[in-house]
């Protein structure tokens, strides 16, 4: 029994984990209908400038937010100089991305090498608590990754619900032409849904770099994984991501436990099974 | 994605080649650039050019091209390399692979290829050479479960473990792994009661942590690269301090010098392995000071990869210099020069082959040890001479277990 608990947790914390990681890359597709395929780049370009501000400066949370404004930063330029050049073309801005996914990974092999990073956890994020209830410890790294999605999640669905440019972007969802019509610079948007996008997926790689390990070949899981919970949860909002999240992490970590050797099935056989009963994904709107 | 990743580096690389001159040899490498094994492949890269460095760049006059190509630890990624390196660069021999799977691959591929020569770079599964050899398929080196040599035995009889939980990769080349420790350990009375197979490239090793039965003395760990430091800092995130039995790429010194928190948790871990760091043989400080002027950036001693991969290319530097860089006739007589090839190895002992063409070696039982500027190395604490292919077996007894899987051997 404490096995199933202690999986759940697992589940749940690596579901906060895709969650920060696929949030971004569903925001910039309901947004623009691009398919970001240089989104798990961003993530591990974070995950590596990260590890290289918390490296040299001790402070983790510096690193954090590092790694974020770098990976915010080449989100951005990455509208501005290539995909925003063919907007409204999503096939050739989706192969473009995956050639710019190919270049960054390149250029970060080369920087970085084909090491191992493991971002180092300041002491209050180190170690284990102890889990009265279960009678075991549990490493509070992923924990903190737990509560810290959660901040994200709300204050994301805030910006989005409550602000008005979150009113602006979900009036470019739902329709763009109208939104243009009305004077709204939308390129402008674009490459602040981009940079926000990107924020989030630096992030992401910081946090993946302390609860995990960072590598070349993270950023192409990442993006699978991101993938795999956006079409499962639906398409370009907040509560889809979370929910294809939750799931997909959940069936992971439940497969790895207890049929690890089938483990890398369980997730697609879910996909699958969406993408028959609700190809739009669970929570996400049909297309007009 | 991974296949469109392939075409595009294609691509780009046959346009950058420049055409062969009728005085150069084109040698091709396969290599693992992307990925959990990047670092590894890096470092095989680096054995393959100290062997051309050694020999000058040129064999009886004929330049060497080294062409590389990467693959991504797949068969299918491995082959389609080796046959852009045979159809497009002309290469008619070939250094690698890596990984276990993608020598079993390249093994069947060379049958299509009976000109081609196929020298294997640090790939470590059984039967690549075992069972259903290759007449044009080399192995200057010994396969995983050679490079266990020793440990199991040691681990039972003077560490005095007597249960030992398994977490590894699912494929090959750790099954090979696992058989070799347990050979040995369930030979001297030890039993293995749980296995745990893991993908590739798992990055969440949380929920296998906790699923580890408590009661067991040891855990023995064959995982590579990134996901041997996934596995690890979990476990030690978990708070567990059960001890550490490594797998031959598990305490490896890319695995070593990654920085990381669990590495006070290995001091001390045994491992078996061909390649030790500090070892103290001439020949091997040679080899290590070498590697060292030539890399600056490389890791603090060359890995298993450098020294396979230095391997192979060596053996087909001399195999080249004998027949005087001619490879007109098909390879014949350049292979019949392998066959019966010795040379002095890195580690000071003497390569030769078998009867299938795969290595019989030294190898070495180490343990991790912090060295004097406070990172790890490793230490060895048992040489072990001569291991074959059947690890001292009788053949037929050897081949009647059966080929390694998930549940063979098993001895719970």
């Amino acid at each position: 029994m404490t096995l199933f608990f202690v999986v759940t947790l697992n589940g749940l914390t690596l579901a906060a984990l895709y969650f920060l990681a696929a949030s971004g890359f569903s925001l910039i597709f309901g947004l623009m209908r691009t398919v970001n395929m240089a989104h798990g780049a961003l993530l591990l370009l974070g995950g590596y400038v990260g590890w290289s501000v918390a490296d040299a400066t001790g402070l983790w949370a510096l690193g954090v937010l590092a790694g974020g404004l770098a990976a915010a930063l080449a989100g951005a330029m990455v509208q501005i100089g290539v995909l925003g050049w063919m907007q409204g073309d999503e096939l050739r801005q989706t192969l473009a991305s995956i050639a710019i996914s190919i270049i960054l990974a390149d250029l970060m092999l080369w920087i970085w090498g084909g090491n191992t990073y493991q971002v180092r956890t300041p002491d209050w994020l180190s170690g284990g608590v102890r889990l009265e209830m279960l009678g075991i410890g549990y490493a509070k790294v992923r924990i903190s990754l737990m509560i810290f999605a959660l901040v994200v999640g709300v204050a994301l669905w805030l910006f989005i619900q409550k602000t008005r440019i979150g009113a602006v972007i979900r009036a470019g969802v739902d329709d763009q032409q109208m939104l243009r019509a009305l004077g709204y610079p939308i390129n402008k948007i674009f490459i602040l849904v981009f940079a926000m996008g990107g924020m989030l997926a630096g992030m992401a790689g910081v946090i993946a770099g302390s609860a995990l390990s960072i590598a070349p070949g993270t950023d192409l899981q990442f993006l699978l994984s991101s993938l795999v919970v956006v079409i499962v949860g639906g398409m370009g909002s907040v509560g889809g991501a979370a929910l294809g999240a939750l799931l997909i992490g959940l069936a992971e970590q439940y497969g790895l436990a207890y049929a690890p050797t089938y483990a890398a099935v369980v997730t697609f056989v879910i996909m699958v099974f969406v993408l028959a009963v609700r190809p739009q994904g669970l929570l996400g709107r049909s297309e007009k | 994605m991974k296949h469109l990743k392939i075409a595009v580096s294609a691509i780009a690389l046959s346009a950058a080649a420049m055409p062969a001159s009728s005085e150069e040899i084109t040698i091709g490498v396969i290599s693992i650039l992307e990925g959990a094994f990047a670092a590894l492949g890096q470092d095989g890269i680096r054995g393959v050019e100290m062997a051309v460095a050694d020999a000058g760049g040129s064999v009886a006059g004929n330049e060497i091209n080294l062409v590389v190509v990467s693959s991504d630890a797949s068969p299918d990624s491995a082959v389609a390399a080796a046959r852009r390196l045979i159809e497009q660069d002309g290469a008619k021999i070939i250094v690698g692979p890596l990984s276990g799977s993608e020598g079993l691959a390249l093994r069947d591929l060379s049958r299509s290829y009976p000109d081609v020569t196929i020298i294997n770079g640090s790939s470590g599964a059984q039967d690549t050479t075992l069972r259903d050899p290759s007449p044009n398929f080399y192995r200057f080196g010994g396969d995983g479960a050679q490079w266990m040599a020793g440990v199991g035995t040691y681990a039972h009889d003077t560490l005095g473990y007597e249960k030992v939980a398994v977490v590894a990769e699912d494929y090959s080349f750790p099954y090979t792994q696992v058989l070799g420790f347990m050979s040995e350990f369930c030979a001297a009375g030890g039993t293995v009661p749980e296995k745990f197979w893991t993908p590739i490239g798992n990055a969440d090793y949380s929920s296998v942590v906790y699923s580890i039965p408590q009661d067991v003395d040891a855990i023995f760990v064959a995982l590579g690269g990134s996901d041997a430091v996934s596995f690890l800092t979990q476990y030690q995130q978990a708070g567990f301090s059960t001890p550490i039995i490594g797998g031959s790429i598990t305490i490896d010194q890319t695995v070593l010098s990654s920085d990381a928190s669990f590495r006070d948790m290995l001091i001390g871990a045994p491992a078996g392995t061909p390649t030790v760091s500090d070892y103290d043989s001439p020949e091997w400080v040679a080899f290590a000071a070498a590697y060292a002027e030539a890399y600056p950036d490389g890791l603090g001693a060359p890995s298993i990869f450098a020294h396979h991969y230095y391997m192979g290319a060596q053996a087909a530097m001399l195999g080249l210099e004998a027949v005087g860089g001619d490879l007109s006739d098909g390879g014949a007589a350049f292979r019949a020069v392998l066959d019966d090839l010795e040379f002095i190895q890195p580690t000071g002992g003497t390569m030769r082959l078998d009867e299938n063409r795969n290595g019989i070696v030294d190898n070495f039982v180490i343990e991790v040890v912090e060295l004097d500027d406070g990172s790890l190395g490793t230490r060895a604490i048992q040489v072990v001479k001569d291991v074959n292919q059947t690890l001292g077996q009788d053949l037929e007894t050897f081949l009647a277990a059966g080929p390694v899987s998930r549940d063979n051997p098993s001895c719970p």
